[in-house]
């Protein structure tokens, strides 16, 4: 595999997690979510495999390694669970207007290009292009936890987003330490289990999960 | 060595605690293990007042003045906080506001949560700080969230994807810096050392780190508390349990706004320029004006004192945003000042709130003639946050200002303003709660005395004289973050 064609298929694998990001903005059911947020974590793994193979990195077949584990593996599991135990599976969530939602969307991505375009021109990575990509995933997860009103999906878009940070991570900088990469794996899988408690926190608290019930606390008028 | 005492017994008294934190002597180990640690971070911070800065563990840890100070802080308030601890949380346990489970795991939680506050001011690998930023954060999300009420369950929610969702901007920005740093060190560690950023911190590409300071900010500055980052902050403070109030407005803000000062100073000199200072004096000061004007509208007595945290906190961005030896001392002094102050006032509101078993203002009243140390406390607590001399608060305020005038006069009435009012409604509030007659729902309990003396003694000696080791630790600091 000769440079060019790493830089190539790492190019196409940034487009299908850029993809998968608008997928999940526009994904309705539950097991749908979980279906295209393991796909965007396993090109997200392959992605990081092939940047460091190309750039003959060894610790980034770990860390490719260990997204395969977390995020294709054991966060889906542990969502699974959840949303079984919790019944909600056949849910479908109320989400207006979609198509605006993907407009501003777009605008993200355009934006997210326009502020990383001086560290293009720094870089001289083959997945300096990338950089945008990620910047616009982190973003659109932002944009997917400020629409969406259910914990469960609100849940998904910021592990998205924790997906475009070890995106940037790597076609950035070839992947940071790997102290710092196991650190913010083992925070993830933490947050995994305080946010599985939470589920049935609110859950027996407001008999639902959906946190428009979620609205005492504000400032009196 | 000293370093993996002060670490690991908080590492080991969350372990030992989450198996025996509801026996009768559980609080009295909690107590113990965060006397431990104080005492060693007090000797950790000699050795560093006589032999200057310390690297060790490989270059993975690294103690200046600034932080070691930090660390003496966290540890000391974590005691005194424990020892509140004793009492309150009795009182909590005897009411059923809290089970055997939520005992045990309240005390691990607690000790996690110090521990991850020591790491992140000790470390010297800025992933390491984030890492140890967002592990405080978990520590405390579920003890936000202890007395499953519903507002407790949403207060916990909120914080737990607010802070998750801004600090996730911070590693943004640590990527950022980590591309600017690989520029010169290459692959490894190394470029993620604070130290050897800071050595070549006049190379490390300004545009990057711009940037990179932007994503800092919105990151570091929603733990900080900013406006208009802050949504999470009155709720998970009036929530919690009022020791996780204490230290989470007392400590963990300052160790964010540690964060938030160490990624000043390299962006400072990579970029030479003031912006960095600007965008911190913007938000420091929009914190001050709209937390004041905030304090006006509260009616729940933990509410309205973590507004008070984010105009101090706004008071503490502005000074250092101003940069310069005489701010940067002001706001040195002002992180110390206020964490006591604020601890001592929270200790006081927690027992008032127990004693009245409401947190609603208009429900407490005649607080002095129920329990002179309360009522007193929080009297002498609302004096000196609101900068009277002569305690602290006035010290550090007066230096801000004295700086504020020089260097940005334009600046200045807006900052006085929203000192002036945070004062007028304190005040307003206070004096009821304070003064008048005892009413009928008041039920006396046992208080701590111990930490509420303590920490009222040391405002005060610190507002009439401040002694000669802590200024010069001061100005070490000061000569680290201003070049």
């Amino acid at each position: 595999m000769n440079v060019s064609f790493a830089a190539q298929l790492n190019s196409v694998l940034a487009a299908l997690i850029l993809l998968t990001a608008f997928g999940l903005l526009a994904q309705r059911r539950i097991y749908g979510l979980l279906h295209i947020f393991a796909l965007q974590g396993f090109f997200l793994s392959v992605s990081t495999a092939v940047v460091g193979y190309s750039a003959g990195l060894h610790h980034l077949y770990i860390s490719a390694l260990l997204t395969l584990t977390l995020k294709v593996i054991v966060l889906p599991y542990i969502l699974y669970v959840l949303i079984h135990r919790l019944r909600i599976h056949k849910e479908v969530e109320e989400v207006v207007n979609i198509p605006t939602t993907m407009l501003i969307g777009i605008a993200l991505v355009i934006y997210s290009y326009h502020l990383t375009a001086p560290i293009r021109e720094l870089s001289d990575f083959i997945t300096r292009s990338t950089l945008a990509v990620a910047l616009a995933t982190v973003m659109l997860g932002l944009l997917m936890m400020i629409i969406r009103k259910k914990a469960v999906t609100q849940i998904i878009g910021f592990l998205a987003l924790e997906n475009g940070l070890f995106f940037a991570a790597t076609s950035a900088t070839y992947g940071m330490p790997l102290v710092v990469e196991l650190g913010v794996a083992l925070d993830i899988l933490i947050a995994a289990f305080i946010f599985g408690i939470f589920f049935f926190q609110i859950r027996t608290t407001f008999d639902t999960l959906d946190l428009k019930a979620m609205e005492k606390l504000k400032e009196e008028e | 060595m000293i370093l993996l005492i002060l670490l690991g017994v908080n590492l080991a008294a969350t372990i030992l605690l989450a198996f025996i934190g509801d026996r009768k002597r559980a609080p009295e180990l909690n107590i113990i293990c965060s006397g431990a640690t104080f005492a060693a971070s007090v000797f950790l911070a000699l050795s560093v007042y006589e032999k200057g800065p310390i690297i060790s563990g490989n270059g993975f840890f690294f103690v200046d003045a600034f932080n070691v100070y930090l660390a003496v802080l966290t540890a000391f308030v974590s005691m005194t906080t424990a020892i509140f601890s004793r009492r309150y949380m009795r009182v909590e346990r005897s009411r059923g506001k809290v089970g055997h489970k939520g005992m045990r795991f309240y005390h691990a939680m607690y000790q996690l949560f110090i521990f991850a506050m020591l790491l992140a001011l000790l470390t010297n690998n800025v992933g390491v700080l984030w890492i140890a930023m967002e592990l405080a954060t978990l520590a405390t999300v579920l003890l936000v969230s202890l007395y499953r009420t519903p507002a407790a369950v949403e207060a916990a929610w909120k914080y737990f994807i607010l802070c998750g969702v801004g600090i996730a901007q911070a590693l943004f920005g640590t990527v950022l810096l980590y591309f600017a740093a690989e520029r010169i060190f290459g692959e490894g560690s190394k470029g993620l050392l604070w130290t050897n950023l800071s050595a070549v911190a006049d190379r490390l590409d300004p545009t990057v780190l711009s940037l990179a300071f932007i994503f800092f900010m919105v990151g570091y500055g929603t733990k900080v508390g900013l406006v208009p980052l802050h949504n999470w902050l009155p709720d998970a403070h009036s929530e919690g349990p009022t020791p996780i109030s204490a230290v989470l407005s007392g400590l963990l803000l300052n160790v964010a706004l540690y964060a938030l000062i160490r990624v000043k100073v390299l962006v400072d000199g990579a970029t030479h320029s003031h912006k960095a200072g600007y965008i911190m004096m913007v938000f420091g000061l929009l914190s001050i004006l709209v937390a004041s004007f905030s304090l006006l509208r509260q009616k729940d007595i933990k509410r309205m004192f973590a507004y008070s945290s984010i105009e101090h906190m706004g008071i503490a961005t502005f000074a250092f945003g101003l940069g310069g030896p005489v701010a940067t001392f002001g706001g040195l002094l002002h992180m110390l000042v206020h964490s006591l102050t604020k601890t001592t006032i929270f200790f006081t509101v927690g027992h008032a709130s127990q004693m009245h078993s409401t947190q609603e203002m208009s429900s407490i009243e005649g607080l002095i003639k129920g329990n002179p140390l309360v009522g007193w406390g929080l009297m002498f607590g609302v004096v000196a946050i609101a900068g009277m001399p002569p305690f602290g608060v006035f010290t550090s305020e007066f230096l801000i200002l004295t700086a504020s005038i020089k260097n940005a006069p334009f600046f200045t009435p807006f900052f006085l303003l929203g000192i002036a009012v945070a004062f007028a409604a304190l005040f307003r509030k206070v004096m009821p709660m304070a003064f008048g007659k005892v009413p009928d729902n008041q039920k006396p309990i046992r208080v701590a005395y111990v930490p509420v003396i303590v920490h009222m003694a040391l405002i005060l000696v610190l507002g009439i004289y401040l002694p000669t080791f802590l200024s010069q630790w001061f100005h070490m600091a000061v000569e680290l973050l201003v070049r």
